[in-house]
């Protein structure tokens, strides 16, 4: 599967099916600072992600001191 | 994952809250959770003028989007703090949402008013780009306010930048910013307006996951100033304990709200006054933003000044017959 990493502006193929949980885990992403997006829709932890689809990993996580 | 309302596919997990909701269920709690928040707060009620701090990121028009859907009465106040391409494609999404939705879009230009952008303030005052970029918004936010008739400005502040503020505070003990910590601020001065927080019962996962759901074309680059921000620090640490116990951040900061902060209120004793320069309440003779513009134009002046032709000066200061002073 293809996911693009948007805040790091790069993409990586993964292998393979995977549960969401199990992507972020591999990708070493908190999946409290990020969003899944496939074709504009959300996925919880446990949706699976066939080898032939897209991925999105948004960073939710936003700062500064204001 | 099934929705705890509908029993249908699940599109965001709660943990917090060991829940889940698909999307039209996700935006209901959402809506529940603003509206406690609003009522439960007193920040203000149908009919009263909101003035909303927007940036074009998902909070602050998550914010301005669900305060419309829920009938209240909500202006927007975009700023340009003048930080190169991202506060244009900032601008740009606050304007085409306001467009979109028919709200009124308020703009409030710091490059174009002040000559110089939040940057320029920053090294002038010695000061990190977040703290003048935060000093520079809250000082308009309030001014704009004022001069605009309203009475409240609500902020996109969620959760996790509630909890994040709360342990910087803690880490290093500041209890006089401890003690002013709070989801509203009340008007405590005839041209101070009241501050409110209505997203602070919101985790920032779920403001992002709200904006995605409504379809909201927001800012997803981070501001280029932030990066080490040591807020962002802060939000990664608590992440790291939220993802082992969900519902930490939660507990720190509401826990604190209900049983830190009337420790720490008592020391809050600060007494305002007007700025002798520009009116606007502080503590101080000179408030801290006139300060700041004050010293970054000084320091623009005898830049200018230096930059100046040299040979413009040196028949005047120099006599005729002494050698070039050269350098």
């Amino acid at each position: 599967m293809k996911v693009l990493i948007r805040h790091e502006k790069r993409e990586v193929e993964v292998q393979g099916r995977r549960r969401v949980r199990e992507l972020l885990v591999e990708l070493g992403v908190n999946p409290e600072s990020v969003l899944v997006i496939r074709n504009a829709q959300l996925l919880t932890h446990d949706a699976q992600v066939a080898d032939d689809e897209t991925v999105e990993l948004r960073q939710v996580i936003s700062g500064g001191g204001a | 994952m099934r929705c705890q309302r509908c029993k249908g596919d699940a599109t965001v997990e709660v943990r917090r809250h060991h829940t889940a909701f698909c999307n039209e269920h996700f935006i209901e709690f959402f809506d529940r959770q603003v509206e406690r928040a609003i009522e439960g707060e007193h920040m203000f009620v149908r009919g009263e003028r909101v003035l909303v701090a927007v940036s074009g990121g998902k909070d602050s028009l998550a914010l301005w989007d669900v305060l419309r859907r829920l009938g209240y009465d909500a202006t927007g106040l975009y700023i340009n703090l003048g930080i190169g391409t991202y506060s244009e494609e900032s601008h740009q999404k606050s304007v085409a949402f306001a467009d979109a939705q028919g709200l009124e879009l308020l703009v409030a230009d710091i490059p174009h008013d002040y000559g110089m952008n939040v940057e320029e303030f920053a090294r002038a005052t010695r000061r990190v780009s977040c703290s003048a970029c935060g000093l520079s918004k809250r000082y308009l936010f309030n001014r704009v306010a004022v001069d605009r008739g309203f009475q409240v400005v609500a902020t996109g502040h969620n959760l996790d930048d509630e909890a994040a503020v709360l342990f910087g505070n803690l880490l290093h003990w500041q209890t006089e910013y401890l003690a002013r910590q709070a989801p509203v601020l009340p008007s405590t001065h005839p041209r101070l307006v009241r501050k409110v927080k209505p997203l602070y019962r919101i985790a920032e996962r779920e403001a992002a996951a709200y904006a995605i759901i409504r379809g909201i074309d927001y800012i997803v680059d981070e501001c280029p100033n932030s990066v080490g921000a040591k807020s962002l620090l802060y939000k990664d640490a608590l992440n790291l304990l939220e993802q082992a116990a969900p519902g930490t951040k939660q507990s720190l900061y509401w826990g604190f709200l209900e049983r830190g902060r009337p420790l720490v209120q008592a020391q809050d004793n600060a007494t305002l006054r007007d700025c002798i320069h520009c009116g606007q309440p502080t503590t101080a003779e000179v408030c801290a933003f006139c300060r700041m513009t004050e010293r970054a134009a000084e320091r623009m002046r005898v830049r200018r000044a230096g930059d100046a032709p040299r040979a413009a000066d040196v028949p005047d200061e120099v006599p005729a017959a002494a050698p070039s002073a050269g350098g």
